[in-house]
């Protein structure tokens, strides 16, 4: 994907073979780095997900023994959100931050690449788990303990790869933060970046603000296991139930940091689409903000049922109820901004439309969770595992698949197949709902969530989640054909790639050069 | 902002961060095995130790050798300057973790245990009153004794209060373009961290005394105790061994009135970590 | 509860139809939440219904603009895109009308909650306590004691059998309440953290170890309601089910009385001494139920998590030794300490057992005197 461009006295193009890859400082080598790691991690806790969909299709225990179905439960999860949805974020971040600023690169190219290359290292070190005695963590990706103090010799190396993975995210936010505040193009002013740019700006902020407060929860953990310590017993005057919060602290706000991006996609995408200017610009980027600020605010709504004083739960009830103003608002701008468009229907706004559909549909059940005494009922049951993955499936992943579609024709040069990805966003949206939708009645029936086995009245809908779980699964590998032959070769495309389509990236030619703007546009 | 775009420096490939993921694989790694108990761990963690410090020199030396060749113009100065900023935040929240840990315990928890829950303490802690410090109910650790906080504690913080002094001293004087006080107010700020870290040694070696037997096992009081002063010290000492570096290459030179980031992150640093132990010292030692 | 095994699947198609549409409708094909059998379950559901029904109609208005607008608004129609991009007095609405809506659900919400968590004036009060993986009860007034776990047959999990309706919601030993009493449950955990839900009274809490947690429940109906531990709890978080059986009060006193000539039974097993073979017998009754969850009824254990006791060093070792692990565990392993879960006789004859069977034949028997000795 590199074609030579204009070069300046120490300008050069990419280096070659292997090394290339490894030594990169380059922000587009980097970005395809994390980007093609995230797909691998998606089919990686996509296996683990069809290993507990194989186990929940029928009662009974038949393929697995119940250690190891939560070790795939905790894997899945820690996989999914570690290793897929925030690497693809950087990844998109890093291809399109430069970019649509018109900056040179990243602010720190060197460190850019350290936050890469740990990732590899710190999932080889969590899979390997999977080997040791005892098995993988199975107390779920929660890691409450003291269950999760019983896990065997994959305890020390599962905490050890969680810090390898905040130390990788933080000096990646670190590197975003400082991009957006110091490598702007002349007249580029905070409130005429693209939407992208600000949710990942917020995004960054959350990211190091509570990055090293889960790796501070998970060294309480490793020093209760073997130094001693009484953080998290009762007998020593501790609480199992501080690391819920102190846990909760970071998990509330990164369940918006695996979102916030995604609402910026969907962002450039709708206008492009709609051949309209996005409704409410300032409004939007108020609204991710309110919605960064309330998340600090929340945390224990994940925690209704551990015994918390009666003042408390009205607190965390009412605080998370309101974060449905701000995100309501952003659903009707996205809403606003197609009113009176001119709409075509290329994949990427596929994937948009979808997700502003069915995020809005784990949103409601969001807000559902959130009332506190009904929540006693819903609580850790198939019925939150339902909202999270409309949230996080029929959200963040097909946020970035509506990325990957929207912005892969500007980084190969070659568009994409437009009927096979239509197939695979209808195949896609059809099996999704079938393996979710239902799991919201499971929920509701009283199923709880984690078991590897289950009372034969939740028998008819494991089945049909199951099947749809196995389809969409399977249509996944249409997705990764898609793109493989999209960087192998296809359609030539424009520099504008898309009719309605505005922003930096877009006057670059496709692929741009290696080195995007030397000289810096300037920005009217 | 943004000032000569075209001049922005963008390094070529660099095997410093490869280097650096290997290293630290191998030390955690190695540690991993040597918290299950086998004997290669330690072996392990020395080797990626080795090579983390080893991954420490190449890449600030490579830094260090473009910024002294000015390589870095205003726009890659500032960039070092917010990096610095973020990072030393990440790091407050770090310490905000512990210190969540420590004020979860002194007003809930064990309240609760000794009283405040009626139901938990009558039917599981019978006969537990609420106190601070405790280590809980279980007696964990055995009878322990606390340290003087207006003897060695004070002492520290003022020790860590004069050296925020002296590095400002050294600043002006970098300003200024005294170079020999410069070196002087920086080593000084040198000595005067490396003695409170001999203190705080002197004082753990106290409190594992028998007089004392106040330990990472005394229970809650003894865990939030030791992990947080424990991180401070660590932290304490990674910034005294920043500012040796900078002292060096203040000697050298390398620093001029316009021109210093290098010192100025340190000395950020180094006022972030006096910061944390005036925290420590009113609500771990004082309070 | 029903007995179907067979699948449904015209059924759930119509189910899974008619719920896009609507939650009531559905509630019939077992898609909803269950009202439940207690005030505060019934309260819970009403608002579910509400806040469904709420987030249906929002849904509607967002959705329906949004489907006009990809029908009409589309460029294949020949629609000229407008190019207005904001309003202050749209914006500043819907703001406004959601968090007004919003007021209006956290007004009921609150008043529930307030009621839910007034466990004061209860009538009888239960200490739970969750262990891996069965609960214990004691009712603190009346004197009873016993532990619960699940009395599913191995043959059916494993497949081998035909799954019963009950099937993983069943238990050797219900806990037994009387109707119309506020009851009052003081739940805690022994080992990891548990939670206690029985979806019919309408409330879940978690089992801490070290901490009480309190609800409370009314029941006006006699009947068995069917509830499972709700926290991850380790490998057979899955198979730790609940069962409540709500009687009338008369009933309910012959129950306890009859608990209550148990425990004396067991009691007076515990001061006479007992031959090898009834200690073998009743040292295997205990082994399975007890422990034979992480050490493995062959006592082979599951290498790395829970060690063999075949052959073991300890097992084979001295007998005071193998007595104290078992009545005082393991402190930060899963080896819990069973002597305030399992009565003398009881302890003398799962140690005997484990001594002699799968061949490790020591010859030795511990007998309750020894275990009292041993408190
Ligand atoms: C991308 C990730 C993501 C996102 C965006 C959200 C968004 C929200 N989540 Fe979710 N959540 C998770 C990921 C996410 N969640 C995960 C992973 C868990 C489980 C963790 C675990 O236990 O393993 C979880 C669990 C969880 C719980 C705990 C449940 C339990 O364990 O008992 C709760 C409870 O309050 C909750 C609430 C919410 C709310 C209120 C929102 C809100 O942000 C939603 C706001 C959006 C809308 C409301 C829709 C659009 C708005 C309008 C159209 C405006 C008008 C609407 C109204 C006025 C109603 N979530
Ligand atoms: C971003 C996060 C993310 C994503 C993308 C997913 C994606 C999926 N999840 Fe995941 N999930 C979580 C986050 C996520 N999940 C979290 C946080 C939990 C909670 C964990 C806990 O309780 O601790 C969870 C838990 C969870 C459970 C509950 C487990 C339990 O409680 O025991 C289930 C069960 O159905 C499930 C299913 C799925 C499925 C079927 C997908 C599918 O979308 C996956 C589809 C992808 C693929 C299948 C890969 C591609 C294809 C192949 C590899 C080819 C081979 C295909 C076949 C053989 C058919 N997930
Ligand atoms: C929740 C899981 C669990 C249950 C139930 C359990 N154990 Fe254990 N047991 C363990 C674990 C884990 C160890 C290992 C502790 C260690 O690390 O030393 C252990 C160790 C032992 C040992 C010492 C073995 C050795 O060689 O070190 C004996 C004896 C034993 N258990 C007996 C029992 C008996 C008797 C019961 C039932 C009454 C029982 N266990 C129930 C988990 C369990
Ligand atoms: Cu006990 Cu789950
Ligand atoms: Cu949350």
């Amino acid at each position: 994907m590199s074609t030579a461009a204009a070069h300046d006295a120490h300008d050069h193009g990419p280096a070659s073979g292997l090394s290339r890859w490894i030594f990169t400082t380059n922000h587009k080598d980097i970005g395809t780095l994390y980007l093609l790691f995230s797909l691998l991690m998606f089919f990686v806790g996509g296996a683990m997900a069809m290993v507990i969909r194989a186990e929940l299709f029928q009662p009974g225990l038949q393929f697995v023994n119940p250690m190891f179905f939560n070790t795939m439960t905790t894997m899945h999860a820690l996989i999914m959100i570690f290793g897929a949805v925030m690497p693809a974020f950087v990844g998109l971040a890093n291809w399109l931050i430069p970019i649509m600023l018109g900056a040179p690169d990243m602010a720190l190219p060197r460190m850019n690449n350290w936050s890469f290359w740990i990732l590899p290292f710190a999932f080889t070190m969590l899979l390997s788990t999977l080997f040791m005695d005892g098995g993988g963590p199975a107390g779920g990706w929660t890691l409450y303990p003291p269950l999760v103090l019983q896990t065997g010799d994959a305890f020390p190396f599962v905490i050890f790869s969680i810090h390898m993975m905040g130390l990788s995210s933080i000096m990646g936010a670190i590197n975003v933060v400082v991009t957006i505040l110091n490598m702007r193009a002349p007249g580029m002013t905070l409130m005429k970046m693209p939407l992208f740019v600000w949710t990942w700006l917020i995004t960054a902020y959350l990211l190091i603000a509570v990055m090293p407060v889960l790796a501070g929860a998970v060294t309480m953990l490793l020093t209760d296991k073997f130094f001693g310590t009484s953080f998290f017993s009762a007998a020593g005057g501790g609480d199992p139930v501080m690391f819920q919060h102190i846990f909760w602290f970071f998990g509330h706000p990164e369940v918006y940091i695996l979102i916030l991006p995604a609402f910026g996609i969907v962002s450039q995408i709708i206008p492009t689409f709609a051949r309209k200017p996005l409704f409410g610009y300032s409004s939007m980027v108020y609204a991710t903000a309110s919605i960064a600020f309330l998340s600090f605010l929340v945390w224990a709504h994940h925690m209704f049922t551990v015994g918390m004083p009666l003042a408390g739960e009205l607190f965390f009830m009412y605080a998370t109820m309101l974060i449905a103003v701000p995100t309501g608002v952003k659903v009707f701008n996205w809403v606003s901004t197609m009113w009176k468009g001119s709409m075509t229907f290329e994949t990427p706004m596929l994937f948009a439309l979808g997700f502003v559909f069915m995020f809005t549909i784990g949103g409601f059940s969001g807000l559902m969770l959130a009332i506190a005494p009904v929540d006693f009922q819903y609580h850790d049951t198939y019925f939150v595992v339902a909202h999270f993955h409309y949230v996080l499936v029929t959200g963040a992943i097909y946020a970035i698949m509506a990325g990957a579609y929207y912005w892969l024709p500007k980084w190969t040069g070659n568009m994409y197949n437009e009927t096979l990805g239509k197939w695979h966003f209808w195949l896609s949206t059809i099996f999704v709902n079938v393996l979710f939708f239902p799991q919201h009645f499971l929920g509701l029936a009283g199923m709880p969530r984690r078991i590897p086995d289950y009372s034969i009245q939740f028998t008819e809908f494991n089945v049909i989640s199951s099947l749809g779980g196995f389809a969409f699964g399977l249509t996944q590998l249409l997705f990764a054909y898609i793109v493989i032959s999209t960087i192998r070769g296809g359609k030539k495309a424009t520099d504008q790639v898309w009719e309605g389509a505005e922003g930096l990236e877009w006057t670059l030619p496709s692929p741009p050069p290696y080195h995007s703007f030397t000289t810096a546009p300037v920005i009217k | 902002m943004s000032e000569a775009h075209g001049g922005y420096y963008v390094p070529h490939g660099s095997h410093w961060p490869i280097v650096g993921s290997i290293g630290l694989s191998i030390l955690l790694a190695g540690a991993a095995l040597f918290l299950n108990g086998s004997g290669t761990g330690s072996m392990m963690m020395l080797a990626g130790l080795a090579v983390l410090v080893f991954m420490m020199f190449g890449w600030f030396g490579t830094v260090i050798r473009e910024s002294e060749a000015h390589m870095y113009n205003s726009q890659v100065d500032k960039s070092f300057r917010w990096g610095m900023s973020w990072f030393i935040f990440s790091e407050v929240m770090f310490f905000a973790a512990f210190f969540g840990a420590l004020f979860y315990a002194r007003i809930y928890s064990v309240p609760w245990i000794g009283g405040g829950d009626p139901g938990t303490n009558e039917l599981l802690w019978k006969g537990f009153e609420s106190a601070w410090p405790t280590n809980g109910p279980a007696n964990l650790g055995g009878d322990y004794k606390l340290l003087d906080p207006w003897h060695i504690p004070a002492l520290n913080t003022l020790l860590l209060l004069t050296s925020g002094v002296t590095i400002t001293f050294a600043h002006w004087a970098l300003k200024k373009g005294n170079r020999s006080a410069l070196v002087l107010w920086m080593w000084a700020t040198v000595i005067l961290g490396a003695t409170f870290l001999g203190f705080q040694i002197y004082e753990y070696g106290e409190a594992y005394s028998e007089h004392y037997n106040l330990t990472l096992e005394s229970g809650i009081y003894g865990s939030t105790f030791f992990m947080l002063t424990g991180f401070h010290g660590f932290h304490v000492t990674v910034g005294t061994i920043m500012l040796i570096v900078i002292s060096l290459r203040c000697m050298k030179g390398h620093f001029d009135a316009h021109h210093h980031f290098g010192f100025e992150g340190v000395a950020w640093y180094w006022h972030f970590v006096d910061v944390v132990w005036l925290g420590l010292f009113i609500f771990v030692y004082l309070l | 509860m029903s007995a179907r095994t067979n699948l449904r699947v015209p059924q759930v198609l119509t189910g899974l139809a008619l719920l896009s549409v609507a939650g009531i409708a559905a509630a019939e094909y077992g898609l909803n939440l269950r009202p439940g059998v207690t005030t505060i379950a019934q309260e819970a559901y009403s608002l579910h219904m509400l806040i469904l029904w709420v987030c249906v109609a929002i849904g509607i208005v967002v959705f329906g603009a949004m489907f006009y607008s990809i029908l009409n608004h589309r460029k294949s129609k020949g629609a000229v895109a407008a190019q207005f991009h904001e309003s202050t007095a749209v914006e500043i609405a819907w703001t406004i009308i959601p968090f007004l809506i919003l007021i209006g659900m956290a007004i009921p919400a609150t008043k529930a909650l307030i009621a839910m968590e007034d466990t004061s004036n209860s009538d009888l009060t239960i200490k739970v306590t969750g262990y891996q993986w069965k609960w214990q009860y004691e009712y603190l007034n009346e004197g009873v004691n016993f532990f619960s776990t699940l009395s599913t047959p191995k043959e059916e999990i494993f497949n081998r059998a035909d799954k019963n309706p009950d099937y993983l919601l069943e238990v050797d030993n219900p806990v037994v309440v009387p109707v119309g009493k506020k009851v009052r449950l003081s739940i805690t955990a022994n080992d990891v953290i548990h939670a206690w839900w029985v979806p019919d009274l309408g409330m879940k809490k978690d089992a801490i170890p070290g901490f009480i947690n309190e609800m409370w429940f009314n029941i006006d109906t006699p009947g068995t309601y069917r509830g499972q531990c709700a926290e991850l709890c380790g490998k057979d978080h899955g198979f730790m089910p609940i069962v409540v059986v709500a009687k009338e009060q008369a009933e309910y006193d012959t129950w306890v009385a009859d608990q209550l000539k148990m425990a004396d039974a067991a009691a007076a097993d515990s001061n006479r001494d007992f031959t090898m073979a009834e200690l073998m017998a009743r040292g295997e009754k205990v082994y399975t139920s007890n422990c034979a969850a992480c050490h493995q009824a062959n006592g082979e254990g599951v290498p790395g998590a829970f060690p063999a006791l075949k052959g073991g060093v300890i097992t084979t070792g001295p007998a005071a030794e193998h007595l104290a692990l078992v009545m005082n565990g393991k402190a930060g392993t899963a080896m819990a300490a069973f002597a305030g879960q399992l009565n003398d006789a009881d302890l003398a004859a799962v140690v005997t057992y484990e001594r002699n069977a799968w061949g490790n034949n020591k010859g030795d028997v511990v007998q309750p005197a020894a275990v009292k000795a041993a408190r």
